[in-house]
């Protein structure tokens, strides 16, 4: 039985609010607004009690799949588990009841806080400066580019292009497009990897940078980064690494020391913060000492002990969030952080890739692996043989729900034909590992031998697979009081 | 402490299986002159208890609102969050959740990102919300970039009266592409309509309600100006407002944004917030983010998918409206729990509380010598009080007192020097407000 709307609970004077009494003499709303700025009819807002509204939001998570209930082996998102410490302490009252403008003094905890994630990050990443400012990833990629961009106009012209190789997330173009960058894309080598020759032939002073993805989306480190950067410098093109994969270098190699000179994390992926349903993350950009001058305001300084915003940073590209990003966030992956230390993040990395590696392993007989090569943290497979009997990688994802497995990245990287991109993380049991496995060549045989079941797939879970063309054909976006009612 | 469950022998066992007989060959990979050569330079791993006490410690650094009065406001509220909020959004079959990218495992979610895009299209009175922005300022942000691919004009027209932070996020996210950004002049605390100079090469005008000094602006008279050069009318409104105020849709509005952290979300020293998004439905396609549509399954059942994915960058990549990906959604989630309990009469009785609460306050330092009122119009939650010594003086003598007294908006407004601006939610009470009066009757 689907969960109704919480609207359709709704009846006139059900509450579930309590609310204080006016204390305070009144005087008539018209006396203070106009007649004309008053509305007229009210938002129709449900009416319901609160046990309504409680079953009704536990019945709707209970319609999910999440890293507590389900292994979620989604390529490119890092589905770890997430400490829930983290979540404690995340939401003692000194973190969550405190206002951005409050003044600097009383805000000491918060600052402080946030100057060591900064220079934790710094360490992990070998790079100079950090801004927590950008909320999620895409917006670290943006707010990368315009610092990018500044810097290039400061030495001369801004440029024209941006390099992004074909394997890259779709949010890399997205981003330089919205810096005001042409992207010209950079061939996939026959093993995966950059093509050098491609590069050099793209590579010239009208570029402004390459965004690249380390180990890229494949899983493949990029072995030949040192000639990439060399490439990459006689023309004066900076290096941006999209962090989405950063989770399978903590401790093993960084960024700064192979030529990267502007990166993005992803607290929601590489430290442990949950996605939330598809947010809130957040995203960092750090930067090498050039760039230092163009980071968003405020950054947070130390003097005599006392931390500070400071606003004064001579070439700033300005601001990206409204206050200083999404602190919340920040604090969980700081905890994560002091938790593991040097030894326990070099730990991550180390059985992430050790995870994908047996995956891949036990799988590559069943599912054709594009690249045949050693894979880092996540591995990508097609589902091309499967096709030829009919069955399509999205048939194998739906069939997955119905062995209580959430499907790994599906169609992505656009370079291989029917992909699933496959991350364990670190986090998961050898016993999980196997148990999806088992079912992986489960569901290859099902194709072989009874492909229909797969086809129809998913048969166990709280709707069917969904009309998609419908939804975006009679767009139904939103509910709507009945007229006459 | 770790979160790695591999033991010895899984280790042992797995890389038999590879085929190797060390991690370290798995990282061949990575060339030995970039590969790292010491530990990182981190403070040792703490226990659970240590880690708790430490961090316990740094979050007593701060003074939290529990322990003082706070009249702070412009852009972010202290307005009450029912308990129930809280306890719903800590459901980790909720925050442990990924993009619901695959429906069938994903419906709760999903339904309730319709609720919220159905509640925000309420609010505001337009006709489609997506699924939330990082927060009020970059939703302002993608709302002009918007208008700018509508019209593919070249300019914006932002009021002065925008919050200050918003407009140096606007200016932020369009240096790159070429646009220009007029900005308009500020008579007696509301946009200046008469200065309005919107010209056919405008692509937006961008007007805050309530503005960032509280007043309410003349949204309908700046809408038939713009409308009358085809520009874009984007608004940027205050959530709670929309109890008592007209909504910019019945205004005229195209593009209604806002910030929505007042809606069941901590302050939490400026974020996670919660940017909303609605548009009217010929702009749809237009639109940044992600949106929830509703259909059927195989079985004919009702059900809920992402849809019209074919804007976003994961599709369309250079082409996409907008890079967002990842956004706030458990944020909405907060605001759809919060409006779901406090509901339509709710929403009303807390604007209420603001609206006399803030004018009850005004009225009272007005009282005083030398406190005065520069803007005659209407407000509702927030003010804008000119002080008879440098406001940051009194700020300081009232946080002698746990009262932190305002914000000084002359770090913002050179010409506002020494005014403060003064916010009153519905958790302020009658006594707390006595007392800063009482407290203001020193200076």
């Amino acid at each position: 039985m689907p969960e109704r709307l919480i609207f359709e609970y709704s009846s006139e004077g059900k509450k579930g609010y309590s609310l204080p009494e006016m204390d305070v003499p009144v005087e008539s709303v018209e006396k203070f607004i106009g007649n004309r700025h008053l509305r007229k009819n009210l938002p129709e807002l449900p009416e319901a009690s609160e046990i309504e509204v409680v079953r009704h939001f536990t019945h709707l998570s209970q319609e999910n799949f999440s890293i507590d209930s389900h292994f979620y082996p989604l390529g490119s998102c890092t589905m770890k588990y997430n400490p829930k410490i983290n979540e404690d302490v995340a939401r003692f009252p000194g973190f969550t009841n405190i206002h951005p403008l409050q003044p600097e003094g009383l805000s000491q905890g918060s600052l402080q806080m946030m100057y060591e994630l900064e220079q934790c990050l710094a360490e992990i990443s070998g790079l100079s400066r950090i801004s927590l400012q950008p909320a999620a990833g895409a917006q670290g990629e943006m707010t990368g580019m315009l610092m990018i961009r500044a810097y290039h106009k400061a030495m001369g012209s801004p440029r024209k292009k941006v390099i992004i190789p074909d394997s890259a997330h779709g949010t890399n173009p997205a981003s330089a497009v919205l810096s005001g960058y042409e992207v010209v894309e950079v061939k996939s080598d026959n093993a995966g990897r950059v093509d050098l020759e491609d590069l050099k032939r793209v590579a010239d002073a009208e570029c402004a940078a390459f965004m690249l993805t380390n180990p890229n989306t494949l899983g493949l480190f990029e072995k030949n980064i040192l000639q990439i950067s060399n490439i990459l410098k006689e023309h004066g093109i900076l290096l941006y690494l999209d962090g989405a994969n950063l989770n399978a270098m903590l401790g093993l190699c960084r960024p700064g020391d192979m030529g990267f000179d502007v990166v993005h994390f992803n607290l929601h992926k590489t430290f442990s913060t949950p996605h939330g349903g598809g947010g809130p993350g957040s995203g960092p950009v750090g930067v090498k000492e050039a760039l230092v001058p163009f980071l968003p305001v405020p950054v947070i300084e130390k003097k005599d002990e006392c931390f500070y915003l400071n606003y004064d940073i001579s070439k700033s590209i300005g601001k990206v969030q409204g206050f200083y990003g999404n602190f919340g966030v920040m604090v969980k992956a700081y905890a994560y952080i002091r938790t593991l230390g040097a030894e326990g993040l070099k730990e991550v990395s180390e059985n992430a890739i050790l995870n994908a590696n047996y995956m891949k392993k036990r799988l590559e007989g069943y599912f054709a692996l594009p690249y045949k090569v050693g894979c880092m943290h996540e591995f990508v497979l097609s589902g091309s043989e499967q096709k030829k009997a009919g069955v399509s990688t999205k048939d194998i994802a739906k069939r997955l729900l119905d062995y209580g497995f959430h499907p790994p990245t599906v169609y992505f990287p656009l370079i291989v034909d029917e992909a699933l991109m496959i991350e364990p993380t670190e986090t998961e049991t050898k016993e999980v590992l196997d148990k999806f496995c088992d079912v992986m060549i489960a569901i290859a045989k099902e194709s072989k031998e009874n492909p229909d079941i797969v086809k129809s797939a998913p048969h166990t879970t709280p709707v069917t697979r969904l009309d998609e063309a419908k939804a975006a054909k009679e767009l139904d976006l939103r509910w709507k009081k009945a007229t006459g009612d | 402490m770790g979160y790695v469950p591999n033991t010895d022998k899984d280790k042992k066992e797995m890389l038999r299986t590879i085929g190797v007989d060390a991690i370290e060959k798995l990282l061949k990979d990575i060339p030995q002159e970039i590969r790292l050569k010491k530990e990182l330079n981190l403070p040792n791993p703490l226990s659970e208890i240590e880690l708790k006490k430490e961090m316990l410690s740094l979050s007593e650094r701060n003074a939290d609102l529990l322990h003082h009065t706070s009249f702070l406001g412009a852009g972010a509220y202290d307005h009450y969050i029912p308990s129930v909020v809280e306890h719903l959004v800590s459901r980790s079959e909720f925050y442990t959740a990924y993009t619901p990218y695959q429906a069938e495992a994903s419906q709760g979610m999903l339904q309730s990102i319709y609720e919220f895009q159905s509640m925000i299209c309420e609010l505001t009175g337009m006709d489609v919300a997506n699924a939330s922005m990082y927060d009020g300022a970059s939703a302002t942000a993608e709302a002009a970039m918007m208008a700018l691919r509508i019209t593919k004009r070249k300019e914006v027209v932002v009021s002065r009266a925008l919050h200050p932070n918003y407009r140096t996020v606007l200016k932020t996210y369009i240096q790159g592409i070429g646009i220009s950004i007029k900005e308009i002049s500020i008579k007696n605390g509301v946009t200046d309509v008469d200065a309005l100079s919107i010209s056919d090469n405008t692509a937006a005008v961008i007007i805050q309600q309530p503005n960032f000094f509280g007043c309410i602006e003349e949204l309908s008279a700046i809408n038939t100006i713009t409308k009358k050069f085809g520009a874009i009318f984007i608004a940027s409104v205050d959530p709670i407002s929309m109890g008592i105020l007209k909504s910019p849709g019945e205004l005229g509005a195209d593009i209604v944004v806002g910030e929505g952290q007042s809606l069941g979300n901590s302050l939490s020293f400026g974020g996670p917030y919660l940017g909303f998004f609605a548009a009217r439905k010929e702009y749809v396609r237009q639109m940044p983010g992600r949106l929830v549509g509703a259909t059927v399954d195989a079985h004919g059942e009702k059900a809920y998918c992402l849809t019209l994915q074919t804007r976003e960058q994961h599709i369309k990549r250079e082409r996409a409206t907008s890079n967002i990906c990842t956004n706030q959604a458990l944020c909405a989630l907060a605001a759809t729990v919060y409006l779901s309990v406090i509901g339509k009469e709710g929403l009303r009785k807390v604007a209420e509380l603001c609206l006399q609460k803030t004018h009850y306050t005004q009225r009272e330092i007005t009282k005083i010598k030398g406190f005065a009122s520069p803007f005659p119009a209407p407000f509702f939650k927030e003010f804008v009080i000119k002080t008879p010594m440098p406001s940051e003086k009194i700020l300081k003598g009232l946080l002698a007192e746990k009262i932190i007294g305002g914000v000084d908006i002359g770090n913002y407004y050179p010409e506002l020097k020494d005014h403060l601006l003064i916010c009153v939610t519905e958790k302020r009470t009658r006594e707390e407000i006595e007392r800063l009066v009482e407290l203001l009757k020193q200076y």
